[in-house]
């Protein structure tokens, strides 16, 4: 289908983006990717006045190290965080998800940042960040602010990325040496959505667990950690009893949707066996 | 070369040989004329708008903003096309009584289903015509909505058309016992051991072809050209001027090349009437091409019945009856052949068994969703789905394997031919090599051991073998079998062959392909033939003003129906070349010899002529005989007298998770008898591209509807065909038994995979976990229902019906069940008020 008519702005800093966004009406929409832009506008569910497309802001594209802490450019594509070396050794968990995220195509141009604003329950990569800790790094025409990856998820669809914002990087922190990651995706077919996915990092010292951080896809309308889980993996032998009783848990406090997919119930009882899963291979077991 | 064709010098033959299809280059890399690619000085485009609603009473409709809006040229509402838009014609009265409520092309005061047309904008432009969509503002005034087919043939159940009496379009029965070809079937129930029953569903689905259906039409004084995205431009010519009122001779349809159809475009659509009404009207061409939502929501859907069967045997095994109601969901309306599809399937039930009684019945059931029609087997995978089940339920219920109950009941192979309990004579075939060959590409007796080893271990992952045997009425012709099932169209197909000056050659058929590979295998067909090269032969189809005689492709009629008519013109040139080449050679006829296209004569080596010189000389026409006319071309037309048989064995093995509910296939193997096979490669892709559309109606498709009657499934998001990666590798095999009803000796193979494979799949995930007290588990097998069925029993029930919220929820809007959530915007994606 056709999007309603709309301007269009391409920017090549943040600064201009950010000008663009304020002098481009009522209804702006920020373009990354525009692989859920796109669909959203072709089916008319948006009709943006005013488009503002990042694809030239290259300041927002590439991965860094700053001290202890991975940055990822909001506009750094998919494709470029699977190749890149650095996200390899650090977090290996955000490569691990990004492999399940569409298929190639989709990859080329779908983006890190994109991905995280948009806020799909069902998309993989907030619950990562929110289960590595990652602190969100949001510009507007008053300078900078960062937020911590618990407060960014607002609600479906909904993040604390402000109307007159963007979202300019994300920064996470390294992991490596003890840490051992998976991502367990649960879907129907190679290149969909996750019904309900399971994001773990897992630290092992002697024999035991010594930290567990548990971020879940598409329990609820915005990713949430298993915090019961955590707690009940925190000092745990990593036996497989151990796993598999904490990872009982998983559904604590959650409230999933109930679509054609999987019912809600259902979706809780996946929740308890992929966090077993995923934590299992994340302690390597 | 053998040194056999060194010897004469004869090419090797074309058929059997796995040539490339000559068609893929251009449809591959879409250098060609796809229907929407037309571009005619001053067209205008066409968008519609659509019923959010799935039953209502249109109040008003308002055009004014649209008609204002910039780049419209004018709004057509129902109102305005009444007088002459007629009824979209349904040509397979099954039953004499059946009522047919009629089917506007446009709603002019009420709406049956969602997606249905309300008004028509043409404007200058595609994004001109698609912006003024949402500015028509209609009123409607709410109906009840049918959408269950057991409760709408309840006595007071709300009414779809409440002009009719009932949601009941017809009553359709077959019983053996009256019809005189079996027994009497409620005697061999009273009298049977065993009697196992199920109701077993075929969910809805979306033939979801790749192209987007597309219509062009172009006025020119009192003439008509259009192209169409369509399987069937002969059918489309007839039946659209029979519906407009514009001539036949002066109404010219035209298929260009067609990416896909799978029944699906086996129509009479709407939106084909309409742009010939409204071209008509404002005497300027015109296009309407589909979104991919309008595609999924509006074209015809597929299958949809509810299957009560019944089946009767005796202690040892013996099959004695089958018995089977069917509730087949119509939709809102009956177009072309909507009625006949679940009654075609009538005929094979008793699949390839030896059943001594038989009876059927189905209702043809209006609701409130778009209506159903054609889809790949059309009848014939649900008849499968319900035998081949049952079958399995029925070994479960006797304690026996079940491949030996199918030994036990199955047409052996010296019983051929065979007159079944529904009527049918089967041609030919071997049910017993075909399973063994398979049993062997699958490895069965190794995962059998293996799936006892999971068993014993208590594995979580279970492992199960489903089987399909198989067979499949194909080569929809015999025209007076036809007639006798009231079609309103004979099933011969015509041909024509052109000598070209230069030796090269025409081949025009009547069976117009959508992605078949028709110009190849006619191709090597004639080059055998005529004895002409591969090359020289060019396929001409899919225009009426040069192919002007057919009657299209489907139901696996193509090679066996059409193949044979041009082998019969074939046949009809040479005789005419004898004559030519005898007079040139100063031959008697009866002393030529036409082999290798070349004409000799017999004890006179040296002399010959070859057909493509005999093509000059005749164009020349210098030096004919007397008596006959100067042209070698031929035309064809071939009626089969009886269908032909295709058979098969399908075995899948499949892995469930049963902590999890995922079903994975394993391994898939099946061996094919589907006769001669003219080129391997086209029919192993046809096996396979069946394949994936059968698996996925067990695994992945399914239109779902929510309780207000929209297409929550509305997007390729929600409605999951798979991809290559989601299939397994198919081991393939076949066997050969010619058909013997036509020259050509094939069966069809067009629908076989798609048949065979829906019950193999299913089988395959009961066989998995049957020891843990699942019997049953409803299609599309999602993980969900899967595990539902282990853990909690039943067929794993029915599925939540909001769309999942990927896009933000881009399905048709009220389909958000799940809890409250906010859309990304309240716009319509359809238009008008909602
Ligand atoms: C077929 C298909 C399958 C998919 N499957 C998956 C999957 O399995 N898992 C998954 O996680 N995702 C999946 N996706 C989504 C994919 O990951 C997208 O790339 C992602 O959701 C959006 O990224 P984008 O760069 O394309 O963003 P866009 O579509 O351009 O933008 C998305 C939203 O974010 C806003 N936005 C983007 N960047 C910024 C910024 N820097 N600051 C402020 N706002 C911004 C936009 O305004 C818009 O509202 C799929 C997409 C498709 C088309």
């Amino acid at each position: 289908m056709i999007p309603a008519p709309f301007e269009y702005a391409r920017p090549t800093t943040v600064d201009e983006a950010l000008q663009a966004i304020a002098a481009g009406g009522e209804d702006v929409k920020v373009l990354a990717g525009g692989q859920s832009l796109i669909p959203v506008m072709r089916l008319r569910l948006a009709a943006p006045e005013t488009v503002v497309d990042l694809g030239r802001v290259t300041e927002l594209r590439g991965v860094r190290e700053d001290g202890d802490a991975l940055v990822i450019g909001a506009m750094t594509t998919h494709s470029d965080v699977l190749a890149d070396p650095l996200i390899g050794r650090y977090a290996p968990l955000i490569a691990e998800a990004t492999a399940t995220v569409a298929d190639r195509q989709v990859r080329h141009r779908g983006t890190f940042g994109g991905a995280l604003v948009h806020a799909d329950p069902a998309g993989d990569l907030p619950a990562v960040a929110l289960a590595l800790d990652a602190e969100f790094v949001i510009a507007g025409t008053g300078g900078r602010r960062t937020v911590p990856a618990r407060e960014f998820s607002v609600d479906y669809l909904t993040t604390a990325v402000g109307e007159e914002e963007l979202l300019v990087e994300v920064r996470v922190p390294k992991l490596d040496g003890q840490w051992g990651m998976r991502y367990e995706k649960f879907n129907r077919v190679a290149q969909a959505w996750s019904i309900v996915a399971v994001a773990a990092a897992v630290r092992r010292e002697n024999g035991h667990i010594a930290e567990a951080r548990i971020g879940l896809t598409n329990m609820g309308p915005t990713p949430l950690r298993a915090g019961a889980v955590e707690a009940a993996l925190a000092g745990a032998e990593a036996t497989p009893e151990a796993i598999a009783a904490a990872a009982a848990h998983a559904a604590e406090g959650t409230e999933p949707s109930s679509d054609l997919n999987a019912q809600a119930d259902y979706r809780q009882h996946l929740a308890t066996v992929l966090t077993r899963r995923a934590v299992t291979a994340a302690a390597g077991l | 070369m053998t040194a056999v064709e060194d010897r004469t010098g004869a090419p090797s033959p074309e058929i059997g040989k796995a040539r490339k299809r000559k068609e893929d280059a251009r449809l591959i890399t879409g250098r060609t004329t796809w229907t929407d690619n037309m571009v005619l000085p001053g067209m205008l485009h066409l968008a519609v708008v659509r019923s959010p609603v799935a039953h209502a009473r249109i109040t008003n409709v308002d055009v004014t903003a649209a008609a204002d809006a910039p780049g419209v040229v004018a709004v057509f509402t129902g109102a305005d096309l009444a007088e002459e838009q007629g009824s979209l014609p349904c040509a397979w009265p099954v039953t004499p009584d059946m009522v047919n409520p009629g089917h506007p092309s446009i709603a002019v005061d009420r709406v049956n289903h969602v997606g249905e047309a309300v008004a028509v904008i043409v404007a200058r432009s595609k994004a001109a015509a698609q912006d003024a969509v949402e500015l028509v503002d209609v009123d409607y005034d709410g109906l009840p909505v049918v959408l269950d087919m057991e409760e709408a043939v309840e006595g007071g159940a709300d009414l779809v058309h409440d002009h009719l009496e009932s949601n009941t379009s017809y009553h359709f029965v077959f019983d053996a016992g009256e019809m005189g070809t079996g027994s009497d079937t409620e005697q061999a129930f009273a009298d049977a051991d065993v009697v196992v029953s199920r109701r077993l569903i075929q969910q809805r689905l979306i033939p979801a072809f790749m192209e987007p259906r597309s219509v062009v039409v172009q006025p020119q004084g009192d003439n008509y050209t259009m192209w169409s995205a369509t399987q069937i431009p002969h059918i489309l010519r007839v039946m659209a001027a029979m519906v407009t009122g514009i001539p036949e001779h002066k109404l010219r349809v035209v298929a260009p090349d067609v990416g896909g159809g799978f029944g699906g475009k086996l129509q009479v659509n709407p939106e084909e009437i309409l742009c010939l009404l409204i071209a008509r009207r404002l005497g300027k061409p015109v296009k309407w091409t589909e979104t991919r939502s309008e595609s999924l929501m509006t074209a015809h859907h597929g299958r949809d019945q509810i299957q009560y069967v019944d089946i009767a045997a005796d202690r040892e095994g013996n099959v004695k009856g089958l018995r089977v109601r069917l509730l087949a969901d119509m939709g809102a309306y009956l177009r072309l052949i909507t009625p006949g599809v679940p009654a075609l399937g009538a005929f094979m039930y008793p699949g390839i068994y030896k059943f001594p009684a038989y009876r059927f019945e189905c209702d043809g059931v209006f609701t409130n969703k778009v209506p159903t029609d054609a889809y790949r087997g059309a009848g014939r995978p649900e008849a499968t789905f319900a035998i081949e089940r049952i079958m399995d339920e029925l070994a479960v219920e006797l304690g026996m394997d079940p491949m030996e109950l199918r030994r036990k009941n199955w047409i052996n192979a010296d019983e051929f031919p065979f007159t079944t309990v529904a009527g049918l004579a089967y041609d030919s075939g071997d049910y017993e090599t075909a399973t063994q060959q398979a049993l062997e590409l699958l490895g069965y007796d190794e995962l059998r051991a293996e799936q006892q080893r999971r068993r014993e271990s208590g594995d979580r992952v279970q492992l199960g073998i489903g089987i399909s045997t198989f067979t499949e009425m194909c080569g929809l012709a015999p025209s007076r079998v036809l007639g006798s099932l009231s079609f309103g169209a004979g099933g011969w197909e015509h041909a024509a062959i052109r000598m070209l000056p230069t030796g090269k050659v025409e081949v025009v058929t009547g069976s117009t392909p959508h992605g078949q590979g028709h110009e190849t295998a006619w191709s090597q067909l004639v080059a055998d033939s005529l004895g002409v090269p591969f090359e020289d032969i060019e396929v001409l189809h899919g225009d009426t003003a040069i192919s002007s005689r057919g009657l299209d492709t489907y139901g696996s009629r193509s090679l066996v129906v059409g193949g044979s008519a041009v082998v019969k013109a074939a046949d009809k040139v040479i005789a005419k070349a004898r004559k030519i080449a005898a007079h040139l050679l100063e031959a008697s006829e009866d002393d030529l010899e036409f082999s290798g296209g070349r004409f000799s004569v017999r004890g006179t080596p040296g002399a010959g002529l070859g057909i493509q010189e005999i093509a000059l000389a005749i164009f020349a026409a210098h030096d004919y005989p007397e008596g006959v006319e100067p042209s070698i071309d031929a035309e064809a037309t071939f009626d089969p007298e009886n269908f032909s048989f295709p058979h098969g064995t399908h075995l899948c093995a499949m892995e469930v998770d049963t902590e999890t509910g995922f079903v994975k296939i394993r391994k898939y193997a099946c061996v094919d008898d589907v006769g001669t096979i003219v080129n391997p490669l086209i029919v192993e892709g046809q096996v396979h591209g069946g394949l994936a559309q059968g698996i996925a109606q067990a695994l992945y498709e399914e239109a779902v509807y929510d309780a207000d009657g929209n297409l929550t499934t509305g997007t390729f998001v929600d409605y999951l065909v798979p991809s290559a990666a989601d299939l397994p590798h198919f081991d393939t095999g076949n066997t050969v038994h010619t058909a013997p009803g036509n020259p050509i000796g094939a069966k069809g193979v067009g629908e076989a995979g798609c048949i065979a494979s829906t019950p193999a799949v299913v089988n395959a995930a009961l066989d998995a976990v049957r020891h843990l007290g699942v019997t049953d588990i409803r299609m599309p097998l999602t993980p969900e229902r899967v595990w539902r069925a282990i853990h909690a029993g039943g067929d794993g029930g029915d599925r939540a019906t909001a769309g999942s919220n990927a896009y933000g929820g881009a399905q048709t809007e009220t389909t958000a069940g799940g809890g409250a959530r906010s859309s990304v915007s309240n716009a319509s994606s359809l238009g008008g008020d909602r």
